[in-house]
């Protein structure tokens, strides 16, 4: 009797602490999205979005141009990373017996696991070393190689999804192959392959140690991809590591922007695939 | 009526044996189809192997002065071009270390919690906002630190630590900001969700009669998930403990703005460090030298092979677990 009321104390308690566990775990995002609300949005105006940096110590000015830069930079590296991402998915997704598909599967795994400082370093010795000076699209070809495996195994996993019956009855109509799977398979899992991709942009987006040393940053606005570029992240990391107090609230400033394009990145991704798939996110 | 009309397509068939120009057309559009998708896979393999074969490139002059030294020794200087490996290896180790002994009995327990005890319409919502910890940013992680968490440990945490726990090595001397302790914290924040997520679809994948036979047999709730439930998902949550090792291992931004950046080795966890990350960050775009440059490289190569082992070992657990079911795939 005494046994089982204290068997029945044990289970509570650890539940107990479970729930507390709950609760620690979700300060820090409390803690976090408010500090980054609260800091960040005092420092916003019409000015952070439209002017460009002022010399260190001199007040105003704005992050126009890392904000044109990380726009540059994420669109060439989607431009490069979603059609091959999409592509080796779909190859994955349609001929799973192949030894390519193994191969394929495998490295991406590689890849997803392999931390986006040693990718920059692969984008230095490979694009700007050879240059000899920092480019942008060095720095975008390394935000496509970390964005390629996650863009292919949400496409491949969303594929799989796709009954046989589908492809059986296109092929039965008459369609050959490949139009069965671009205008039945891919057209049945376009939503989900665009959650994918708004996903693995959302990440790309905020990477900043690939960027260190192959968009390098640049106090002014370019538009050339094979010179150095500005870009959001770099401007957070700058300017909290740096003396000024001027500084500081424009990191927080340009963070909460960050955070904010990440957010609506995640949010568009998730109702592009709608609301019954929610948990596979 | 049907059996007289069926005949009919069957001697139309053998009429025309000649192929269609359209279903030739198909088959040309066929190959023309998997070719192009056949490159795009390939292209990976392809862009792995390119990225070995530089690393080895960059590195090769370092290999070259200092071979497998490089990681046992731990001098660290640019000028005399005097290079060794092993206080970033040793930081990036420890600060995993610290930080998986945080994140892994908080992700657990709200992985044990969010599958076997909360009731059902908190399950999602919980599990979704402890997933965008995910998606901050790393810098931005690195931005806190440095203006909340740091100040706030400061002033709290640490004293309190050293106060109580003086007789350990690990609290004594004076109390830095950045520091090893601080960024093992940040750390520990970020890859919670990590080994969360992961080990939630393990338990998940749990068959439900794993649970009622335990309390069947008079076991309570918490005794079932520790006998019947956790036993049973135990391999595939040591993988999702792994991968979150893998994750730890190689963040970079967070710890490099939180660590303290000093090539030594202290028995302090109060006292700054380095990680191998941290210090590609800082030095390689100021390296002066090509063996500076050369070193970095390298410390990237064995980063990169460190990763490589500690996920492959990650991903065999999880499929080890998720054979058949491919829930713990899913999770990845």
């Amino acid at each position: 009797m005494n046994r089982r009321v204290l068997r029945r104390l044990a289970s509570n308690i650890m539940v107990g602490l479970m729930v507390a566990a709950v609760v620690v775990a979700v300060i820090p995002l409390v803690l976090i999205l408010t500090d980054l609300a609260v800091k960040g949005a005092s420092s916003l105006s019409w000015d952070f979005f439209t002017k460009m940096p002022v010399p260190a110590g001199e007040t105003g000015g704005g992050v126009a141009n890392a904000i044109v830069g990380t726009l540059i930079i994420v669109g060439t590296a989607s431009l490069i990373g979603v059609p091959v991402g999409v592509g080796a998915g779909i190859y994955c997704a349609e001929y799973p017996a192949s030894r390519l598909t193994w191969l394929t599967r495998f490295v991406a795994d590689v890849l997803n696991g392999t931390p986006s400082i040693v990718v920059g370093v692969f984008a230095w010795t490979w694009i700007v070393a050879h240059q000899k000076h920092f480019s942008a699209l060095a720095g975008s070809v390394a935000l496509a190689m970390l964005m390629i495996p996650m863009v292919m195994r949400t496409t491949e996993e969303m594929i799989k999804l796709v009954p046989n019956s589908l492809r059986e009855a296109a092929l039965a109509l008459g369609y050959p192959r490949w139009r069965t799977s671009l205008s039945v398979v891919v057209r049945t899992t376009m939503p989900g392959i665009v959650t994918g991709t708004l996903l693995a942009v959302a990440r790309i987006a905020g990477e900043t140690a690939p960027l260190l040393f192959t968009a390098l940053g640049s106090q002014y606005l370019s538009f050339r991809l094979n010179q150095p570029m500005a870009a959001l992240p770099l401007t957070v990391f700058t300017y909290a590591t740096g003396p000024y107090e001027e500084w500081h609230r424009y990191a927080w400033a340009a963070a909460l922007v960050l955070i904010f394009v990440v957010f609506v990145l995640g949010i568009g991704a998730r109702l592009a695939i709608g609301r019954s798939q929610i948990s596979s996110g | 009526m049907t059996t007289a009309a069926s005949p009919a397509p069957a001697h139309a068939g053998p009429s025309r044996p000649r192929i269609s120009p359209s279903l030739q057309g198909a088959a040309y559009g066929d190959r023309a189809f998997k070719f192009v998708l056949t490159a795009a896979a390939l292209l990976i393999p392809i862009l792995l192997g390119f990225l070995v074969w530089e690393l080895w490139q960059g590195s090769r002059l370092a290999i070259a002065k200092f071979g497998l030294d490089f990681v046992r020794t731990s001098v660290w200087d640019p000028v005399a071009d005097q290079f060794g490996a092993f206080p970033l290896i040793f930081g990036t180790l420890l600060s995993s270390f610290l930080a998986l002994l945080i994140a892994v009995p908080l992700s657990l327990g709200v992985a044990i919690y969010l599958t076997e005890f909360a009731p059902k319409f908190l399950r999602q919502p919980v599990a979704f906002v402890i997933g965008l910890l995910a998606a901050i940013p790393s810098v931005v992680y690195g931005l806190w630190g440095i203006f909340v968490l740091i100040p706030v440990l400061r002033k709290t945490a640490f004293p309190v630590l050293r106060d109580l726990l003086d007789f350990l090595p690990f609290f004594k001397g004076p109390i830095y900001g950045p520091s090893m302790l601080a960024a093992s914290i940040i750390l520990a924040i970020m890859v919670m969700p990590y080994v969360m997520s992961v080990s939630r679809e393990v338990l998940l994948a749990v068959p439900n009669s794993q649970r009622e036979a335990a309390l069947a047999l008079g076991a309570t709730r918490w005794e079932a998930v520790i006998t019947a439930v956790v036993p049973y998902a135990r391999s595939g949550i040591i993988g999702a403990v792994i991968l979150g090792l893998g994750r730890a291992l190689g963040e970079t931004m967070a710890v490099t703005m939180l660590i303290g950046n000093r090539h030594e080795i202290a028995a302090s966890l109060f006292a700054p460090g380095y990680t191998m990350a941290a210090a590609i960050a800082n030095e390689f775009s100021e390296a002066a030298t090509a063996m500076h440059f050369s070193a970095l490289a390298y410390v990237a190569f064995v980063l990169f092979v460190l990763t490589v082992v500690v996920n492959a070992g990650a991903r065999l657990l999880i499929w080890q677990v998720a054979r058949g079911s491919a829930v713990g795939s899913k999770a990845l």
